[in-house]
């Protein structure tokens, strides 16, 4: 473990903005209980995918935010990760203008408009190199959630470079893959984008997508391209945080969040292996098989299991890959 | 309208020139292009003989540096960018923030165009660009409609680029990882989609099974064409459905559409498809350039011959049409 980073202090975790078009009152009661029971620091809310489906939580959205702030979480705005629509522009700005929040940039639009104002940045903005974090840093953003693509070595190398940032990694959830202007979902049912009937809201975990072999490969989001697989970084987490990662990145799906934030801040607190995490969140969202390819360079889909750790399980080691 | 022609090779290019491009675009021969197949692209000798040939002839040559820079090796970006700019190449289309900064630091006389992988789909993202980094033309991504584009077009202050005809990304340009997911290379960091290294195909039965990584992307039972496993359109099961979940396996036309895009504030028309022979090339540009020279009426009878030329003999409008969302 480098003994750089002087001011090593533990990592954090962030609920994500909820990827999927849930009911209004599921989504609201499910901040009202993460405000009240999860060991989380920071959540992002606000519709990300798709600006058709922002009224559906328009009218919980202030209480939501109060709920948050009076258990003192850190509330961000996060917006859509891909603007056209002149509405969608000004629904940003709107979402800016209102203040008191910091707001999470997906899209350049939103990153334009967030020049000087102290921002965060989301996932889906393209930060490959430290010389993209470094510039987006002098232009007033003060976090980065770099996108899942990154492999460890790029992510450690960029956090090394730009001491101004924290930065964050989407460590738990369905990776968001792409996005499109077309609708899949819409056109699973037989409809387009303009008469979607939010049928979206049917799959409120993703619509699954197999090969012709039944193979589950990934998963159907509105506009949005999800992985089938859970992303999990439990098993990297200790060496991201040695590396300089603030923050770990919970991704929303349909099972108890609550208890996926408490394995979470229990392996980062050390108070149980990462080993006997990933087994409680096996149990906890047993829907998907767990992926971190990304993290190792491989094939997103992929997991590559940790080789045991005999006698320091969180000491540095050179991690032997191997594609199960 | 400035038409503008792809070349995997030298070959190519001198066929797109003499076919009548306005402007090519092609890159180098490594990873800081989206199109780095083997056997493409240009050593820095082959480049500057391309432009020197390009020149003479009055076509400017457009050079692709549109993948992000890994960390750590950002020194790959940085050359080939100084070799462009001392090439003297008409302009650099580029995809990554911290690469258009050296341009803007380093070299702020060389014309700069936003690649479509930089994901600039709205007025304000154009804006971005030109503000931060001195953007003289921005490649729009394939998700907007005609009527969106004209309104893009009067909010910004730099030239539109659009792709009119070839390979047609389903996804936002930029913004995809699919590939990543299923063989752990991506356009983004490495230059390819869906790669030809992780691609196989299997006969079962009277089947031809085409596979990506560990994925089967589509059955071809006999007597039906088969195509190349391209992840986003490949026939999935969702639902209780069989089909193709994302794209049909067609490709990207809008000529048809020419007089509107104009009207739209389009000002370069741009080909897909660096990874095509010159024979291709030859074909498609002489094309399009007949039918951007000529008259409305007489258009629709030499843009017909071009549909042979496209994935499975079909074509779409993609997302500049409403109706394809």
């Amino acid at each position: 473990m480098s003994a750089g980073h002087a001011q090593f202090t533990r990592a954090t975790l962030t609920l994500g903005p909820v990827l999927y078009l849930w009911e209004g009152s599921r989504w609201r009661d499910f901040y009202y209980r993460i405000a009240d029971e999860a060991p989380v620091s920071h959540v992002c809310i606000g519709e990300t995918v798709c600006s058709k489906r922002q009224h559906f939580y328009e009218p919980y959205l202030a209480d939501v935010i109060d709920r948050l702030e009076s258990a003192g979480k850190q509330v961000i705005v996060s917006t859509l990760s891909l603007i056209t629509a002149e509405r969608e522009s000004r629904y940003a700005r709107a979402m800016i203008g209102d203040g008191g929040y910091p707001v999470e940039a997906n899209d350049l639009a939103t990153l334009g408009m967030l020049a000087g104002l102290p921002h965060i940045i989301g996932p889906t903005v393209n930060v490959y190199n430290s010389a993209t974090a470094r510039l987006l840093a002098a232009r007033g953003c003060v976090a980065i959630c770099l996108p899942p693509e990154l492999p460890t070595e790029s992510v450690r190398r960029i956090v090394a470079e730009t001491p101004e940032v924290a930065f964050e990694v989407f460590a738990f959830g369905r990776v968001p893959l792409a996005i499109s202007a077309r609708c899949a979902h819409a056109r699973s049912k037989g409809n387009i984008k303009d008469n979607c009937r939010f049928v979206c809201g049917e799959d409120p975990d993703g619509l699954p997508v197999h090969t012709l072999d039944r193979q589950p490969f990934l998963a159907i989001n509105g506009v949005q391209t999800v992985s089938y697989t859970c992303q999990s970084m439990l098993a990297d987490m200790h060496d991201l945080m040695a590396a300089g990662i603030a923050r770990f990145r919970l991704s929303p799906q349909c099972c108890d969040m609550v208890a996926v934030a408490q394995v979470h801040e229990d392996v980062l607190a050390n108070r149980i292996a990462p080993e006997e995490g990933i087994a409680r969140l096996r149990a906890i969202y047993p829907s998907a098989p767990f992926s971190n390819g990304f993290h190792h360079g491989k094939e997103g889909a992929a997991w590559i299991a940790r080789q045991a750790a005999a006698t320091a399980p969180y000491a540095d080691h050179e991690t032997d890959m191997a594609v199960s | 309208m400035e038409l503008i022609c792809p070349a995997g090779t030298p070959a190519a290019f001198r066929e797109a020139v003499d076919a009548g491009a306005d402007s090519v675009y092609c890159g180098f021969r490594d990873e800081t292009n989206a199109r780095n197949f083997p056997g493409l692209n240009f050593t820095r000798d082959e480049m500057a003989e391309a432009v020197s040939h390009a020149r003479q002839r009055g076509v400017k040559t457009l050079v692709t540096l549109n993948t992000f820079m890994r960390a750590g090796q950002e020194d790959i970006w940085y050359r080939a960018a100084d070799d462009a700019a001392r090439i003297g190449v008409d302009a650099v289309i580029v995809a990554d923030f911290g690469l258009m900064a050296y341009f803007a630091e380093k070299w702020p006389a060389q014309r700069l165009h936003a690649s479509v992988q930089a994901s600039a789909s709205s007025a304000a993202a154009v804006n971005f660009l030109v503000e931060a980094f001195g953007v003289r033309r921005v490649v729009l991504p394939r998700t907007l409609t005609i009527d969106d584009i004209a309104r893009v077009s009067r909010d910004i202050r730099t030239e539109i680029e659009i792709f009119v005809f070839g390979g047609l990304c389903v996804m936002a340009e930029g913004r995809c990882s699919l590939s990543s997911y299923a063989t752990g290379k991506s356009p983004n960091m490495n230059g390819v989609c869906s790669p030809a290294s992780h691609v196989r195909y299997r006969r079962e039965g009277d089947e031809l099974v085409s596979i990506l990584g560990d994925y089967t992307i589509n059955r071809f039972p006999d007597g039906e064409a088969a195509g190349y496993p391209t992840l986003c359109k490949g026939r999935f099961h969702v639902g209780e459905q069989d089909g193709y979940a994302f794209e049909d396996p067609v490709s990207l036309d809008v000529m048809d559409q020419i007089d509107r895009l104009r009207e739209a504030g389009v000002s370069a028309l741009k080909i897909e498809g660096r990874q095509r022979g010159k024979a291709y090339v030859a074909e498609v540009v002489s094309t399009l350039r007949r039918a951007l020279d000529a008259s409305a009426s007489e258009r629709p009878a030499i843009l017909s011959r071009l549909c042979m030329l496209s994935e499975g003999n079909r074509t779409t409008t993609g997302a500049y049409d409403k109706r394809w969302r």
